[in-house]
């Protein structure tokens, strides 16, 4: 369905087997299919964690935590069933990452979920699929039933003895479900309502049990760490930043696409070198390196190398690896407004900072970029934005806040520009009055 | 209340995944509305009863989830993205040509029945933006112009089939 893209400059670990066929378990085990969860089975859990641990392989939904650290946080003993949950409700604005591996390797993600259950001793494992996916849902059942078929999945997988069961799930359209205590609300049939920790998950989880929750990129990424070693893969990109990953690059770029390139590429180079610059007539104004919940960077910020240190040292995160070039012709405080839009849409109204703040600020986006702000409206949206940040249950005030604080530091003008009565100096006629926000 | 072979097959098989049956709300819920194209108090009733829990507990959740609606709606739901990488690449155009072309607004449904339109979030297109969603269909790298024959190719399919 998505178009595949390629550039010389990529290493190709999660994407190796796209547009291979490997959706069917036969091609799948022909491309090194289902090898590392023999070699897993052949290894001590304690040996799986370290070798992932040591890869340097970190979350690639977008907090950047070390996987290896977080499965050995599992207690080994447990009076409750323990389980691997596989977040796969990509939903961040700018990424469309999960989607190809669902389509093209899902047997890639199912050897993920399974090795992890291999070493953290759960028998059980969930992939999470957003409702919006039916199709890569449908591809996903057929996989896990093919794999349930040739003995990868069910009782004493391999005739090892062991046992693993993998089942799907789907949303029905939640953003918030992304989050990782949401998701297993969501999976438990609620509304995907952030749970406060601590407890974390790893200790109490799904049903109560001990649960790791991985993006579906992390967990499709460990059966190649298993085959290739923990020092190849740290090796592939910068120190404490494992491995590759997937960047989607998206705005008017002569060859937007999904690229996999090796942590700490140059950000400059991804955008002039693999998405070919700018399309004609077009320049660059701004970068949201992440995903929209991530700090924009402006065009003279650009020369960083994108992995989760780097992009931290600069204000800034490396997020879900959604990069979204903004282009000139982008007015910053419409670009704000909808970033906001998003976000007082999704809060699930749980916690009062994000469902007010998230409210407020968008009515005084909406209101001052059709002209009707003041002076004073520039600083109190950094004031509250500010206000938002660690305080509320989960990331989503944060994620509602960072990029704003960004944009009003950054874009300050074109703030300015506003003022007076000026209606938004970059805005086309439009077709029809959009209705006034009344939320 | 009855649904097709392949639902009730689903939620048998579904139904052995999960230490609880409210696991199975979201999506049977969501696989019920494709069914009967929204969720009416009949089938709120009836999911209630399989899943254990009462209709309020039901609606608690519906509320929640986006895609899942207590309203009916076109035989084709076109979800338009107008998010950021969408609103970069021309999303609202799209919008603003969908409204033209059916003479609707959002949340609305064409006097036959054959459209709704929504505007929707990330829908996980953005590298081919702008992109809609026509049910669970992706359409892609769009243009006002590539939309109208999106919609005219629907609106045969959907008239023909009712001959």
């Amino acid at each position: 369905m998505a178009d595949l893209v390629s550039h010389p400059d990529e290493v190709k670990v999660v994407s190796k087997r796209f547009g291979l066929g490997a959706t069917e378990i036969d091609r799948y085990l022909e491309l090194d299919g289902y090898k590392a969860v023999r070699k897993a089975l052949g290894m001590a859990p304690e040996s799986i964690i370290a070798e992932v641990k040591d890869s340097g392989l970190r979350g690639r939904g977008g907090a950047g935590f070390n996987t290896g650290l977080k499965w050995s946080f599992v207690p080994k003993q447990s009076p409750k069933p323990k389980y691997i949950l596989c977040n796969g409700d990509e939903s961040e604005p700018g990424t469309c990452k999960d989607r190809l591996i669902f389509e093209h390797d899902p047997h890639s993600v199912i050897e993920g979920v399974t090795i992890a259950g291999l070493a953290v001793g759960a028998h059980v494992g969930y992939i999470y699929i957003r409702g919006e996916y039916r199709y890569l849902s449908e591809i996903m059942q057929k996989a896990i039933r093919q794999a349930y078929a040739r003995g990868f999945l069910g009782k004493n997988i391999l005739g090892s003895g062991f046992d693993f069961d993998v089942y799907w799930h789907g949303g029905a359209g939640a953003y918030e479900v992304g989050e990782e205590s949401a998701l297993m609300e969501s999976l438990e049939g609620k509304r995907g309502i952030p749970r406060i920790r601590p407890p974390f998950p790893a200790v109490v989880g799904l049903w109560g049990g001990p649960t790791v929750i991985n993006n579906a990129e992390t967990l499709a990424s460990v059966p190649h760490i298993l085959l290739g070693g923990a020092e190849w893969y740290a090796k592939l990109g910068t120190p404490k930043n494992g491995g590759t990953r997937l960047f989607c690059l998206s705005g008017r770029l002569n060859r937007p696409g999904v690229y996999e390139l090796p942590m700490g590429y140059n950000l400059k180079k991804m955008i002039y070198d693999v998405g070919g610059g700018m399309a004609q007539g077009h320049t660059l104004k701004a970068v949201v390196p992440g995903g929209s919940s991530t700090p924009l960077l402006t065009r003279e910020e650009i020369d960083v190398p994108m992995d989760f240190d780097s992009l931290m040292k600069v204000g800034s995160m490396l997020g879900s690896g959604g990069v979204v070039i903004v282009d000139d012709s982008a007015c910053m405080v419409k670009f704000a407004l909808r970033i906001m839009s998003f976000y007082q849409h999704e809060s699930c109204g749980w916690c009062i900072p994000c469902r007010e703040g998230t409210d407020w600020l968008k009515k005084t986006l909406t209101r001052f970029h059709s002209g009707g702000g003041v002076r004073k409206d520039i600083d109190d949206l950094q004031y509250l934005s500010e206000n938002m940040l660690g305080r509320t249950f989960c990331p989503l005030g944060d994620a509602a806040a960072m990029p704003t604080i960004s944009i009003v530091k950054k874009f300050r003008k074109e703030f300015e520009d506003h003022l007076d009565g000026k209606p938004c100096p970059l805005e086309k006629a439009e077709a029809i009055e959009r209705s006034p926000v009344m939320a | 209340m009855r649904f097709s072979e392949p639902f009730e097959q689903r939620f048998q098989e579904m139904a052995s995944h999960y230490p609880t049956r409210r696991s199975l709300l979201v999506p049977t819920l969501l696989y019920a509305q494709d069914e009967v194209g929204f969720l009416s108090d009949e089938v709120v009733a009836e999911i209630a009863r399989r899943v254990e829990l009462t209709e309020l507990e039901v609606r608690n959740v519906i509320s929640y989830y986006s895609m899942l609606t207590t309203q009916p709606r076109g035989k084709y739901n076109v979800q338009v993205c107008t998010n950021i990488a969408c609103l970069l690449m021309g999303g609202e155009e799209i919008l603003d040509r969908c409204r033209l072309k059916l003479g609707i607004r959002e949340k609305e449904t064409t006097p036959d029945g054959l459209f709704s339109l929504e505007e929707v979030e990330c829908m996980g297109a953005c590298c081919w933006a702008p992109a809609v969603q026509v049910n669970y269909d992706f359409h892609e790298h769009l243009t006002p112009q590539k939309m109208d024959q999106i919609l005219d190719q629907y609106t045969k399919k959907g008239t023909e089939r009712r001959r």
